[in-house]
């Protein structure tokens, strides 16, 4: 399988390499720990709000099990709904296709600007890098990605991509790039200087892209959440407006909204409601863009589709709960993941898109905890996704020949021999018992030899006791 | 009744002390226990790691051996989890129909220890006495994989003489994860230090769990720290008497 | 691309082992206590750090009149079909009839009408319809005073869809759900009231 020139960021170390160098940064250690503190507690005050929270839940789930299971039907529909409304539709199945699509529609235009709102897509596509080498500049608008962009770093969460910096550390950027000396560090004054630092934009640019939270295949309508009114400015003030959406986005009904515009905003940001979403339906006479052009992308979500168990990763809607709580997340931060879906969503979904063969650490950046499921708002089974990964990485390994040489795949195998019968994993044990002897002190293992160093590097290993749990069993059936 | 204990090879070979203790309150709660001496592992390790293939085997030999018990016990968590959801996941994705259908007659009279006691026998007060200061990290396979909710706190309180403290960000992960411990060390670790931190901070002498493997990996540190704070499952809590 | 999609679903049908789809019977009208539904959205609204009060259909004006000068603002740019009704003396208004983005942008701020409100979060959503006017009027300027009819208000997030969908038919409206004043939570998420859309919300609901 080729690698796509997506979603992965180049070069990107194997996760634990990424996330060893990350758990010693101690300020980045901070910044993440009480972010992900502050929305936790948000989020779970907003939830337990609802005394339909796990209704609600459900429900998310069976209409996208719904959507998957007649995605193309729906998007036929979704076409002929845009359309109708006037919007044009463009199919793209790769990164290449989209960003060729969006920079002839923008050429087309004569602009070489355009602004953008906040979109993962087409972060996943790198637009904005196949925008510049085509002579166009695009203009983030997200307070967060502003703050990337001016920094030129990669985004650390999917929502909040910035999350990895303090305000203090945001002021001294703001003062260079801004050229704003007096700058506080005040969020609200922060928040000020980016609203005039991109007012002139908002009055002036011509054509915009953005990203879809939903489009509705029944009424041909896409939906945008967001907060600080940037989306709405590229939603509304520009002549053209191009978004990029993923097949996986659509919702089969206008109604479905009243289940996802809940458990999105409560388990996105913990807010009831985030302060603006935009639903726009084509063109509208007299208001807003004049001209709409809706690229649907797969990009490698079909062959995520064709995974039985992989599936239910395509019904994430991008809301970051399972980031936010995620207790390796919070340690590492996002860059160990190499790509711009981190955390527990991101370990899933990567190596979906680009093959297990390209990114076979991430289905291992999990303790297994559970966590991310329990606050997913539509239910997807990360650590049965994450344990299927880790089955088909295994199985991939297995068939090179290096694996013979592995130590990894060589324990495990002669693991799975002794345990296959009662006599060799009771003969195991009693060696176990006796070789272990020249490294017990105290009745403990404080440097072991081989694998087991791994372990007793950083913590103690108890000594196998003297007489296993059966032995003493049959002491006691025979002394009875 | 009859109760089959599913040690799992981990307590069998390490903590043959928390079996032990199981079989005393079984026994003294008037049941019988069985030990089928065929079992080995239930094949978690190798299923969770991505060794299905190798995985395989030990499922289907579990089931063989266990079918025929009326409540399996077992004072792992996780290895209950393993049998109780992820060997249906398991059967499901090596479209083994058969074994499904073994698999959901087994799984529901699998039982881990705190909630066999609390649920199925409705026993809260199981007799114990242990006059200490005892704190209790709900691992993550009991509290969000099966579920026992407050039942081995329930068991916990009953105990005369304890002096029960709460832990702070309880139901955050210790950071154990089978094989993350050492695959991912360093986060692994990170996780860790701050479970040490909220358990010293609750002064307690002893820190207990349904998992003797999170604990083993807390213990480790613990003692690598010569904190004077030790571990303990569940098990042996419950099992001491005056 | 759709071949590829049709093979995927296909394959990737889980058959047998899936769980059966079950209607999840989530909330999908509150209780009809018109009292507390009225209370519960001036509450969730001023949560959001906007500011609500009452008026009576006849006192619209008045209320107006005493809300601008406490915001003192003098110049408000007004929907095409807004009723002189609604209007104070003593500030310039302005209808919007396809006025320039930099005139709009150059007011002090908008007063409009609601399509619906939305109790259980403290949500306006705005069509485009009556009293309302197009979303660059309610967008550009840093001051919005909503006027809301009480009747309008809904209990939850359900009831609002299934309201804007009785009049739906192709081509849609512009729907545009406002929760409090722009915001941002992008520094270590807390929330920050005031980036690119008003930094200040007033909302009258009209009893």
């Amino acid at each position: 399988m080729k690698k796509p020139e997506s979603v992965i960021i180049e070069l990107a170390p194997r996760f634990e390499v990424g996330a060893k160098a990350a758990v010693q940064n101690t300020q980045l250690r901070r910044n993440m720990g009480k972010a992900t503190q502050t929305i936790r507690g948000k989020r779970a005050g907003v939830v337990d709000e609802l005394a339909d929270w796990e209704s609600l839940r459900v429900a998310g789930q069976h209409i996208k099990d719904d959507v998957m299971q007649h995605l193309d039907t729906y998007l036929i529909q979704l076409e002929a709904t845009v359309t109708q409304s006037g919007g044009h539709v463009h199919w793209a199945k790769d990164a290449h296709e989209a960003n060729e699509i969006v920079t002839r529609l923008i050429k087309a235009t004569g602009s070489t600007e355009i602004i953008k709102v906040k979109s993962l897509t087409t972060d996943e596509i790198r637009l904005n890098e196949a925008l510049e080498l085509a002579g166009i500049t695009a203009i983030e608008t997200d307070l967060a990605e502003l703050i990337i962009q001016l920094a030129h770093e990669k985004s650390s969460h999917i929502l909040v991509p910035a999350i990895h910096k303090n305000r203090s550390e945001i002021r001294a950027l703001f003062q260079k790039s801004m050229n704003l000396p007096d700058l506080t560090d005040e969020p609200k004054e922060l928040a000020a200087a980016a609203r005039q630092f991109l007012r002139d934009k908002f009055m002036s640019v011509r054509v915009a892209t953005s990203g879809a939270n939903f489009a509705i295949a029944e009424t041909g309508s896409v939906c945008v959440v967001e907060s600080e009114g940037n989306g709405r400015m590229c939603l509304t003030m520009p002549e053209v407006l191009i978004t990029v959406m993923g097949i996986e986005k659509i919702l089969p009904r206008w109604q479905d909204l009243g289940v996802f515009m809940q458990l999105l905003p409560r388990s996105s940001t913990g807010e009831r409601m985030n302060p603006y979403t935009s639903i726009w339906t084509g063109v509208h006479a007299d208001d807003g863009p004049q001209e709409f052009h809706l690229v649907l992308l797969d990009n490698g979500r079909s062959d995520v589709l064709a995974d039985a168990v992989g599936r239910q990763t395509l019904h994430c809607i991008r809301c970051s709960a399972c980031i936010n709580v995620c207790p390796v997340y919070e340690r590492t931060g996002g860059h160990a993941y190499g790509s711009v879906y981190p955390g527990p969503i991101g370990a899933i979904l990567t190596p979906q898109l680009v093959g297990t063969a390209h990114a076979d650490s991430l289905p291992y950046a999990s303790s297994l905890c559970g966590a991310c499921y329990d606050v997913c708002p539509v239910r997807i089974n990360i650590p049965e996704v994450l344990v299927h990964l880790r089955g088909k990485v295994v199985a991939e390994k297995q068939t090179q020949p290096q694996s013979w040489f592995d130590g990894e795949n060589l324990g495990m195998k002669a693991m799975a021999t002794t345990f296959a019968h009662r006599t060799t994993y009771e003969l195991a044990q009693h060696a176990g018992q006796l070789a272990q002897w020249p490294f017990v002190h105290d009745g403990y293992i404080e440097n072991g030899p081989g694998p087991l160093g791994k372990w007793t590097a950083m913590r103690d290993f108890p000594a196998i006791p003297a007489q296993s749990f059966r032995d003493w069993w049959r002491e006691r059936q025979r002394d009875e | 009744m009859q109760v089959a204990l599913f040690i799992t090879c981990f307590n069998d070979t390490l903590f043959p002390n928390t079996g032990k203790a199981v079989v005393s309150i079984v026994e003294r709660l008037g049941h019988q226990v069985i030990f089928p001496e065929e079992q080995t592992c239930c094949g978690q390790m190798h299923f969770n790691t991505g060794y299905q293939a190798e995985a395989m085997p030990l499922i289907r030999r579990f089931v063989e051996i266990f079918s025929q018990y009326e409540a399996i016990v077992s004072p792992s968590a996780s290895c209950v989890g393993m049998v109780r959801d992820m060997y249906r996941f398991a059967a499901e994705v090596h479209h083994d129909t058969k074994l499904a259908n073994e698999v959901a007659l087994l799984a529901e009279r699998v039982y881990e220890f705190s909630e066999f006691i609390v649920n199925r026998l409705g026993i809260q007060d199981v007799g114990a006495y242990y006059p200490h200061r005892v704190t209790y990290h709900p691992t993550c396979h009991s509290l969000r994989g099966i579920k026992v909710g407050d039942a081995p706190e329930q068991l916990l309180r009953a105990v005369r003489g304890i002096d029960y403290v709460p832990l702070t960000q309880s139901n955050e992960c210790c950071g154990f994860g089978g094989t993350f411990a050492v695959k991912n060390a360093d986060t692994s670790m990170a996780m860790l230090g701050d479970k040490i931190r909220h358990i010293l901070d609750t002064r307690a002498e002893v820190c207990v769990a349904a998992d003797n493997s999170c604990l083993m990996h807390i213990g480790g540190a613990l003692h690598r720290q010569r904190s004077g704070v030790r571990i303990a499952h569940l098990a042996e809590i419950l099992a001491a008497q005056e | 691309m759709l071949a590829k999609i049709r093979t995927a679903i296909n394959t990737g049908d889980r058959g047998d082992f899936h769980e059966a789809h079950t209607s999840a019977p989530y909330i999908t009208n509150d209780d009809g206590n018109v009292a507390v539904r009225i209370e519960l959205f001036a509450h969730r609204v001023a949560e959001y750090k906007a500011w609500v009060g009452h008026c009576t259909a006849a006192g619209i004006a008045q209320a107006v009149a005493e809300r601008l000068v406490i915001r003192g603002k003098k110049r408000m740019v007004i929907p095409s079909d807004l009723p002189d009704s609604w209007l104070s003396p003593g500030v310039e208004y302005i209808r919007d009839s396809q006025l320039d983005r930099t005139v709009i942008a150059g007011m002090d701020g908008v007063l409009s009408g609601a399509a619906l409100g939305i109790a259980q979060t403290g949500t306006i959503v705005l069509d485009g319809g009556r009293f309302q006017g197009r979303r660059m009027i309610s967008l550009l300027p840093d001051y919005h005073l909503c006027i809301i009819r009480a009747q309008d208000i809904v209990g939850v997030v359900p009831e609002a869809f299934a309201q804007l969908a009785t009049t739906m038919q192709i081509p849609m409206q512009p729907y545009t759900f406002i929760s409090g004043p722009s915001a941002t939570s992008d520094i270590e998420l807390n929330r920050v009231e005031g980036v690119h859309g008003p930094r200040t919300l007033d909302v009258f609901i009209v009893e």
